[in-house]
């Protein structure tokens, strides 16, 4: 595989919980992320899954630093992004830039097309010319399949496909190695979503980009991932190549999660089996002790309930899981 | 109308007066559920699907209003029924589940005096009867220790819970029809797993209909009995579930089917798009509204094409292509 470009190891973060009004005091914390590790190789997709609260969009802020983790550490293409002060992680936030969930919330409805997609070029590129700069925004504009005429509108002249493209085509300004989606094309009608996802698939070849790829869809991972990892409760569970994952899914949540998004083939719907979902997402704040998914699991065992299980290697990615860390010893003379 | 249909609407036009003018968002609807099926209304943001199920039980506001066509209930035209007439029938024989749990709970009500109100209302039980029921239906929608959770708040439950208990609401008074406005949009996976399963098993054991509201066709695939696409506040197309995946014949419901990923499908290959956007309503294309986006367009399609059958059970809107 090519080259890692960003490399994530044991990130943690950790907000305190602080009680009281006048005397407030930290009474524990929320562990929204807690002990996170993986690579991104550059031109890969690499995707977080996860539902709600499982830490998925944390692992994103923090990686970018908008949000300063409290153990771990997260390396861009050789450089240790945490160990760098405010003024020297500068040049690198050019190198990774976001694409939000909601194109009607991140774009200033004030601001002409122009200087939304050109914002960053002043503050960072601020020599440029005003023609090296017009020229450079209509350049953008067309590659995310928009007019260059369209520079001159304000964003609610756009419909929210057209307002995502055009945050990617701010993102893409300072020609960024590395694009973290979060939830950019869950906003989005099908028919306009699956345009965006296209054009997602043609800039990655066209620019070479990476992406880390946060959602909640798993069609969607599944479509636009090389490489995918599980999120449950601030820890990822599974991670694999995407084939390796969709259609050998090991960790018991990864399948829980499989089983209960309807595939929209009612013939094979019709043969599937009703999943069996046990339970609710524990509170973050007090997730339960050993293996965090113990609780809605149906092969949990002691062992599951007292000890956290350790990541047993599979092809490029891993499963934590007690069920496959006996068999791992065995299995891993003959894997290797 | 055939012996078992339940609800009719009949040519179902609806306006909405807006700064723009008036806007027609729902447009010749006619459609039919019958007693105990599941019926999918599909459509994109703006299609009119969600219009359509607000109209049946008259909740369209000041701004919108029914400018022609039946909604038949039984033996009865909803058009011609007073807001009080009404009121005897929502959360009564025709209950509604919304999206958003949060907001269409009252935060300042304990859930176990929201679930027993319309017991009081519709079945004039006294308070004591209807908690001691309303408890009863906690349990029926598997919320964990019925009892203790009556005395708490929309806020001190989960969102999964919080529609738990907007079914046990809707099914108090055992309708004959419900309507479910995307139920599980704003839920996680698993979540709206357990909810859909929940509403699946709770109709089929009351023998209720429901109109499932959504924009997922993966839901709708695996939950639903027949299907109706909405483009644009019409019917395009509908037919049952097995048929309408099968064989979609409309150009808007081909394109659906091809733009989402499916998890059956072929992963990372580039997805069929439909061009360009869904219409603007204010500002409707004469003819076929679906026109400037199809492949098919032809001369034919400057004229509205109107819902026809292509066999007995799968209907269509279109001129038809080669």
């Amino acid at each position: 595989m090519s080259e890692v470009l960003l490399a994530v190891e044991g990130l943690k973060v950790h907000f305190p919980v602080v009680e009281g009004v006048l005397i407030s005091k930290t009474v524990g914390s929320v562990k929204a992320v807690d002990g996170v590790s993986f690579q991104i190789h550059k031109g890969e997709t690499f995707s977080l899954v996860g539902e709600s609260g499982c830490g998925k969009s944390t692992t994103a802020l923090a990686v970018l630093r908008m949000l300063d983790p409290t153990a771990g550490k997260v390396t861009f293409d050789g450089t240790d992004l945490t160990a760098l002060s405010r003024q020297s992680m500068r040049p690198y936030r050019q190198e990774m830039q976001m694409v939000y969930q909601d194109p009607f919330g991140s774009l200033n409805p004030r601001m002409k097309v122009q200087s939304i997609v050109g914002e960053p070029l002043k503050v960072h590129r601020p020599q440029m010319s005003n023609s090296d700069y017009k020229k450079r925004v209509a350049d953008l504009l067309d590659l995310v399949g928009l007019l260059p005429a369209m520079a001159e509108r304000y964003p609610h002249e756009f419909s929210g496909g057209q307002r995502q493209r055009i945050a990617i085509a701010r993102a893409l300004a300072l020609e960024p190695q590395l694009i973290i989606c979060d939830e950019a094309v869950s906003a989005l009608d099908v028919s306009i979503q699956a345009q965006v996802i296209n054009l997602l698939m043609h800039l990655q070849r066209e620019l070479g980009l990476s992406y880390l790829f946060i959602s909640h869809d798993l069609s969607v991972v599944r479509h636009i991932s090389d490489r995918v990892g599980v999120m449950y409760l601030g820890q990822i569970v599974e991670l694999k190549k995407r084939d390796d994952l969709f259609s050998n899914p090991e960790h018991p949540y990864t399948k829980t999660l499989l089983d209960a998004v309807p595939i929209a083939n009612p013939k094979l719907e019709a043969e599937r089996a009703e999943p069996r979902i046990i339970g609710e997402v524990p509170s973050v704040r007090n997730p339960p002790p050993g293996c965090r998914f113990n609780t809605r699991c149906e092969h949990a065992t002691d062992r599951c309930r007292t000890e956290a299980p350790a990541a047993t290697s599979r092809t490029a990615g891993f499963v934590a899981c007690h069920l496959f860390a006996d068999a791992a010893t065995d299995a891993s003379s003959s894997a290797a | 109308m055939s012996t078992n249909a339940l609800l009719r609407l009949n040519d179902l036009s609806i306006v909405f007066r807006t700064d723009r003018g008036l806007v027609r968002a729902v447009d010749s609807v006619t459609l039919q559920v019958d007693e105990g099926e599941t019926l999918a209304i599909v459509g994109e943001s703006g299609s009119g699907k969600s219009v359509t199920a607000l109209s049946i039980l008259q909740l369209l506001g000041e701004a919108g209003k029914i400018d022609r066509g039946q909604i038949m209930f039984a033996d009865d035209d909803l058009t011609t029924f007073s807001e009080s007439q009404m009121r005897n029938i929502r959360g009564n024989r025709i209950s509604m589940i919304f999206q958003e749990p949060m907001t269409s709970l009252n935060p300042v009500i304990p859930v176990g005096k929201q679930v027993a109100e319309p017991l009081v209302l519709h079945r004039d039980m006294s308070w004591k009867d209807a908690l001691t029921e309303a408890e009863a239906l906690l349990r029926t929608v598997a919320i964990p220790d019925p009892r203790a959770r009556l005395d708490e708040y929309p806020h001190q439950l989960s969102g999964g819970m919080r529609q738990r208990i907007m079914i046990a609401m809707a099914l108090a008074c055992q309708p004959k029809l419900i309507i479910a406005d995307e139920p599980t949009t704003a839920l996680d996976v698993t979540v709206q797993a357990q909810i859909l399963a929940l509403l699946k098993d709770l109709t089929h054991a009351t023998g209720a209909a429901l109109i499932l509201i959504t924009h997922d066709l993966g839901v709708v695939a695996r939950y639903a009995d027949r299907v109706a696409v909405m483009y644009a506040g019409r019917i395009v197309e509908s037919a049952s579930a097995m048929d309408l995946y099968a064989e979609p014949r409309h150009p808007y419901t081909q394109g659906l089917m091809s733009s989402i990923p499916s998890l059956d499908g072929v992963a990372g290959a580039e997805l069929t798009t439909i061009d360009g956007q869904p219409p603007d309503l204010a500002n409707l294309p004469v003819g076929c509204a679906f026109a400037p986006r199809c492949k098919y367009a032809r001369q034919a399609c400057n004229t509205t094409p109107q819902l026809t059958s292509i066999t007995d059970h799968h209907h269509w809107a279109c001129h038809g292509y080669e």
